[in-house]
């Protein structure tokens, strides 16, 4: 036993069975994620589809290919054509992106405008925090789907429009959720230590906090993106969509009269926004699992 | 006297999923009514998974895969577990580390005492509430008949480990295994704890195990000892022996890492002690060296110990170490 | 001498959402000089922490001043205080909780100087080595993240961390305590041998009266938001007057000692809650000694030889109930 002194030099890799760096260990865990690895299929394929489709499928989605309401498996249009003879192929291709473009980036606006109000809330507490979730709150009570029309009939129905209406109605549960991780992490000691390292309050919030809270603020964007496509159907289903471009819920809408004579124009799109949705929660599910350390066990 | 718990050669294994590592190691442990086994060593030496391969409580992918573990003559390795639910709480019972999560927050004192009463006893209403009455007497809490009422976030840190204690008590067992009682407690409300523990025992016959890694503790609770290291038994003996005249370096090292509170007018030499070390650390799981597990952190170690595993030496009454060394201690600090 | 840490009179409450507030840290004053090292001893919810991340600005005190050399660290605000942290720096409790788990070893350690631009950028890396060198560890492990490390090795770290700057002042926040016990050796022994080196100062908390006594130079007993006894570690330890002290040296166990302590001084209870704090002396309701003086009237601080200080109506007329103080006060 040496007196006095410390131990020389200690060899920092005895330190035993050494975990993988995080990152690994967090593919490994996904990929052990049966439904996740689905999730991922179905989402690769979706966006192979509309992105790469009309590559292999050129057909314009907008002109008249066939008699109205033929059938799937027509001469002319393998899914069909709804009531002005379109082909329903074309269509779901095209709407496709449109939907995706707004999904995503109607997440992307309420992820960002969450994050910014969370993370001031969270991190700087007091009248801050209370000045912010009133205005949170404020935005929670109202009815979002009215709020969005309103939005869209004032502003016009055009996709930027209609995108920043639905970003702007569906931030304030990104906001809470980073709002209490915020909360919960800048009373961690490495966030103290950082503070007497002399870190100034945007290094402590962006650097420091917001890493660490970003792993359910990820599953968070995810679910939002799908939420989004499924708002944007609904709106488009009410006739509040951009007539112009075509999207999913834009087929549905125009279709939605002549469900029970033509079911192929209304249940084919439906289809579509369901896998999407569907892949994405997958997904983000499986995000939130592999991130979660107790469960990356299993 | 007849031991009342008896493990004898004891190996537990845990599978990583490539491969099984050793985690215990051929561990044998007596436990005799009325006295106190003090378990020692540092964390990852395997003190709580003797406890909890006792209990019958293992963790997920950790396995025994030899030796036995006997009460009063029945080997709890063999019982159905159903047998073993039978025996948890009633003929051998728990004290964890850390009361605010071991309690159950949404029940009330009385209902938690009382559930382990009626569960193993039989005993239902007025006879259960009585008895937690009793139990709280027992455990020395102030004014009891309000205290049935409370639920643990109601109570003081010092008050939720008598309630573990009353709740370990209520069914007489044979066997207490109490984990760090005290480690969560202040100085102070340690001292209440044992001496507690120890009145108790009196009245009870109890036999307690106590995992400590507090040589202070052992010193203060103890009438036997066991050390492990790195899932061996590296000395055992009874308590005066071990303390005194430590027969293996592991524990020679511990009692030299201690600090030691120097009062009245051995205050002024203080400031020349210095404090021993033992240089490394404990080995992971599954880096347990070959043959003596300590020899990379030993001083005395040579080239026999880094090749043949050393055997269990006689140093004394009751007293034996796991060392080739064993006769040139007085090198070790 | 001027001390190099002056605190005086400082106070931390926390409100509580009901109106009233917690007496964290309730009127503590104390001064370290250069080379120090000043223990704070005492239970949870003592404030003993509390007053840790006072000095560190961690919390903020509602009175009271604390000055850093010529500096009133109680007082600065924003960017002044922050240009200033270079001076003292902290280890905390748990080195599983304070290091930043995406940031490699290297990376924590060099975190301070790159945020106060400390020293020219090129030297900061050789810095960085040679702090990993005076804790005892290889400059390799730079690369590594905090997981790769063991408890003692990312204590070991925090301490570079903390040396990194050259502070004046290390605050320690018992950082031993969540180590076992041969590690918690290494820490202290490290601690001990770059004080003498590096001519640190200390300003160390602890539970553990053993490891106060080893370490420090000077000890604060905190009992409910205030110091009951102070004094250099020598004369506390050698002829302690505070029934409180006594009852904690009581407490402590000794591996040397097998003889279970049953006419050994206690006391009863546990510590009353600091929201309303008792309005005599504090202790009064766990303590033997005490009279209704005790319980109605605010103990005055006595001062004897060397500078010790007693906050107890009885101070110096008790008869130590410990074996060791009474024949050395006899």
């Amino acid at each position: 036993m040496t007196e006095t002194t410390s131990a020389p030099t200690a060899a920092p890799e005895a330190t035993g069975p050494k975990p993988a760096h995080p990152a690994l260990e967090f593919l490994r865990a996904f990929a052990r994620n049966q439904s996740a690895i689905i999730g991922l299929i179905l989402l690769a394929l979706v966006l192979g589809t509309t992105f790469l489709g009309p590559v292999f499928y050129d057909v314009d989605p907008y002109s008249m290919v066939d008699m109205p309401f033929v059938a799937p498996g027509g001469e002319y249009a393998p899914l069909g054509t709804d009531y002005l003879g379109r082909d329903m192929l074309a269509g779901i291709i095209e709407g496709g992106r449109a939907t995706l473009a707004v999904g995503a980036a109607a997440a992307v606006i309420s992820v960002v405008i969450g994050i910014l109000i969370g993370s001031l809330a969270g991190y700087f507490g007091g009248w801050i925090d209370a000045a912010l979730m009133k205005v949170t709150e404020f935005f929670q009570i109202l009815p979002t789907l009215l709020l969005a029309m309103v939005l869209v009939t004032i502003f016009g129905a055009t996709l930027v429009t209609i995108t920043l209406a639905i970003g702007a109605v569906s931030w304030p549960q990104v906001a809470r959720l980073a709002r209490a991780e915020f909360m919960k992490i800048r009373k961690l000691d490495y966030v103290q230590a950082a503070r007497t390292a002399g870190a100034r309050d945007a290094y402590l919030i962006f650097r420091v906090i917001l890493p660490a809270a970003l792993p359910p603020l990820v599953v968070a964007a995810g679910l939002a993106v799908g939420a989004a496509i499924l708002f944007e159907a609904g709106m488009s289903f009410l006739g509040l969509g951009d007539p112009n471009t075509m999207s999913w819920g834009l087929i549905i809408g125009q279709n939605r009269n002549y469900l029970l004579d033509a079911w192929w124009t209304v249940t084919l799109p439906g289809v579509a926004i369901f896998i999407t949705v569907l892949a994405i929660s997958l997904v983000g599910d499986g995000i939130n699992d592999a991130l979660n350390p107790k469960l990356r066990r299993r | 006297m007849d031991p009342v718990l008896e493990i004898t050669d004891l190996k537990v294994g845990v599978d990583t999923g490539r491969q099984v590592h050793s985690v215990l190691d051929g561990v044998s442990l007596k436990l005799t009514p009325g006295k106190t086994l003090g378990v020692v060593g540092e964390s990852g030496c395997g003190k709580s998974m003797t406890a909890l391969s006792t209990m019958g409580l293992l963790p997920d992918r950790f396995a025994v895969s030899g030796g036995s573990i006997k009460l009063m003559g029945e080997d709890l390795l063999a019982a159905k577990p159903a047998r073993m639910r039978e025996l948890r709480g009633n003929a051998i019972s728990m004290i964890f580390q850390e009361p605010m999560t071991a309690l159950n927050p949404v029940l009330t004192v009385e209902r938690q005492i009382a559930e382990v009463v009626e569960l193993h006893q039989g005993k239902t209403g007025a006879e259960a509430r009585e008895i937690a009455l009793e139990m709280l007497r027992a455990v020395q809490i102030p004014s009891p008949e309000d205290r049935l009422a409370a639920y643990p976030h109601e109570l003081s840190g010092g008050m939720r480990q008598r309630v573990m204690i009353a709740i370990a008590l209520a069914c007489r067992p044979k066997v207490i295994i109490a984990d760090e009682p005290t480690t969560a407690l202040d100085v102070t409300v340690q001292a209440q704890i044992f001496r507690l523990l120890r009145e108790l025992q009196d009245q009870t016959e109890t036999a307690i195990m106590l995992i400590t890694h507090d040589l202070g503790a052992v010193a203060e609770m103890a009438d036997e000892v066991a050390v492990l290291y790195a899932g061996k038994c590296v000395e055992s003996g009874p308590v005066r022996e071990i303390l005194s005249n430590p027969s293996h370096p592991y524990t020679r090292g511990l009692m030299a890492c201690t600090p030691r509170l120097r009062l009245g007018a051995a205050a002024a030499s203080a400031a020349e002690e210095g404090l021993g070390e033992i240089p490394g650390m404990v080995p992971p799981l599954g880096r347990f060296p070959k043959a003596c597990r300590f020899a990379p952190r030993c001083a005395l170690a040579d080239a026999r110990c880094h090749a043949e595993a050393p055997p269990v030496v006689p140093t004394g009454p009751d007293h034996s170490a796991l060392c080739w060394h064993t006769n040139k201690m007085e090198q070790v600090a | 001498m001027k001390p190099l840490l002056d605190v005086k009179d400082l106070k931390v409450h926390f409100p509580l959402a009901n109106g009233s507030s917690v007496h964290a840290v309730d009127g503590v004053s104390f001064q370290v000089n250069e080379g120090d090292s000043f223990g704070i001893v005492g239970e949870s919810g003592s404030g003993k922490s509390t007053t840790a991340q006072a000095l560190m600005r961690l919390v903020d005190p509602v009175a009271g001043s604390i000055k850093l050399d010529k500096h009133d660290l109680g007082a600065l605000e924003g960017e002044a205080l922050r240009t200033l942290r270079h001076m003292l720096q902290m280890v905390f409790q748990d080195p599983y909780s304070s290091l930043n788990p995406r940031l490699r070893a290297g990376q924590a350690v060099r975190e301070p100087l790159d945020l106060m631009g400390l020293g020219p950028a090129r030297g900061r890396d050789k810095r960085v080595d040679e702090m990993f060198r005076a804790v005892g560890l290889h400059p390799d492990a730079k690369r590594l993240f905090p997981h790769q490390f063991s408890g003692g090795q990312r204590q070991r770290l925090c301490i570079a961390r903390a040396m990194v700057t050259e502070p004046r002042l290390i605050v320690c926040d018992e950082p031993v305590s969540a180590l076992d016990v041969a590690i918690q050796a290494q820490i202290l022994n490290l601690l001990k041998k770059l004080q003498i080196e590096k001519h640190l100062t200390y300003v160390f908390i602890s539970h553990d009266l053993a490891v106060v006594q080893h370490l420090c130079t000077h000890v604060a007993v905190m009992y409910l938001g205030e110091f009951v006894e102070t004094a250099p570690t020598q004369e506390l330890f050698a002829s302690a007057k505070h029934p409180y002290t006594w009852s904690l040296m009581a407490a402590a166990l000794s591996p040397d000692d097998t003889t279970p302590s049953t006419d050994r001084f206690t006391v009863t209870g546990e510590p009353p809650s600091p929201i309303n704090p008792p309005k005599g002396c504090r202790f009064a309701g766990r303590c033997p000694f005490a009279t209704d003086t005790c319980r109605a009237e605010k103990p005055p601080v006595k001062t004897f030889a060397e500078g010790h200080k007693v906050a107890c109506h009885y101070a110096g007329e008790l008869t130590p109930p410990l074996p060791e103080l009474a024949a050395h006060a006899a």
